[in-house]
């Protein structure tokens, strides 16, 4: 119990610790180490904490390593997994705030994030291009033997992603309501 | 001090969606409401969660915690804005088994893959947009989307490696400018 407590926290540290811009750039780094880890059985279960994290109060960070931490571990699990998340932003911020005023202007800091921001938009849209095969075209790890569209799929991908770019400041969770509305429509109803 | 604590910890429990969105809020109740920091320091308080790593509504609650009253700010602050989401993901968890064997909720949740599945699509593109446009830049995207997508090394990787190009890359640039100034 008391190793995987601190896998949880370990592992949610290294999250904290290499998301850079918040939210979603969290999201590539918490898919693979779940995996690695085999904390979920599957993606449907991941992208469903996701769902449900992107859809609830509070930092998105925070839910979603509570979720897991009390899927794996419990009450402790979940705290577990949330103290590893905010423990890096606590420390760094907090030297920030005591020592390092400067530290925005600093040329090895401004280097590092010139680097790393190119690279988080890379990341997220490949998991998000991964999730969209999968989601909408069957197609798993690049086997495009299995290729095989969901009509319904299809459909609720347009609409939403249409939706998305004519109501730009639409909230994710009117998104996420729509999506669960159209999957009732087409997988239940029809 | 109870005061920041419950301040976070309405933020926490009022703020769908997490770090951006959390930023109006924060500003309403710091700035405008309790006068704790002004707009300047608001700003730059942002602009460092922004440039630091972890999520944004934790930085900015660490920081205006501290200023206010120091490390025990920090800590009520940070506590106040994790709460509402601990609590409230527990209760979820709890009944999410249950509520999960019901048919309807199952078809609710085929679609909702697929929705999400574009809000991180869009998460993508937005950021994208948002990046200042160069070679390297270029490069680097190119970078980060094929190791991830071909799954070739880990992503701490991936950023360390952005990372440090870009610190050797800005190292390079200083020296030029060095030099034409000679």
């Amino acid at each position: 119990m008391f190793s995987l407590l601190f896998k949880l926290f370990y592992t949610f540290l290294k999250i904290g610790l290499f998301t850079f811009g918040g939210g979603y750039a969290m999201i590539p780094l918490i898919t693979e180490e779940v995996f690695k880890n085999s904390w979920v059985a599957s993606t449907d279960i991941l992208i469903d904490f996701i769902a449900i994290s992107e859809s609830t109060p509070g930092p998105f960070a925070v839910n979603i390593a509570t979720f897991i931490g009390y899927e794996q571990a419990g009450l402790l699990g979940a705290i577990a997994a949330t103290l590893g998340v905010i423990v890096p932003s606590f420390v760094i911020i907090l030297l920030i705030a005591k020592a390092f005023s400067k530290f925005s202007t600093n040329i090895y800091v401004r280097g590092f994030l010139n680097g790393v921001r190119p690279v988080v938009p890379g990341i997220i849209l490949s998991v998000g291009i991964m999730f969209v095969l999968k989601y909408v075209f069957n197609i798993e790890n690049f086997h495009f033997r299995d290729f095989n569209i969901e009509v319904g799929s299809l459909v609720i991908f347009v609409v939403i992603f249409v939706l998305s770019r004519l109501w730009k400041k639409a909230h994710p969770v009117y998104l996420v309501a729509i999506a669960g509305i159209l999957g009732i429509l087409f997988f239940g109803v029809m | 001090m109870l005061n920041i604590f419950f301040t976070f910890f309405k933020i926490g429990l009022f703020t769908f969606g997490g770090g951006y969105a959390m930023i109006p809020l924060i500003h309403f109740y710091v700035v405008d409401k309790y006068k704790w920091l002004g707009e300047k320091e608001f700003v730059d308080i942002i602009a460092i969660a922004e440039s630091t790593p972890g999520p944004i509504a934790i930085n900015s609650a660490t920081y205006i915690g501290y200023k206010k009253y120091g490390l025990k700010g920090s800590i009520s602050a940070t506590i106040g804005v994790v709460l509402p989401s601990l609590i409230i993901i527990i209760l979820i968890s709890v009944f999410l088994m249950e509520f999960k064997e019901n048919q309807w909720v199952e078809y609710a949740f085929l679609g909702i893959r697929v929705g999400v599945s574009v809000l991180i699509l869009n998460a993508g593109i937005r950021i994208y947009k948002k990046t200042e446009k160069n070679v390297l830049s270029y490069v680097l995207m190119l970078f980060g989307l094929a190791m991830v997508m071909f799954d070739l090394i880990s992503i701490v990787f991936v950023i360390l490696i952005g990372g440090v190009v870009g610190i050797i890359f800005s190292l390079i640039m200083k020296n030029k400018e060095v030099h034409k100034d000679v």
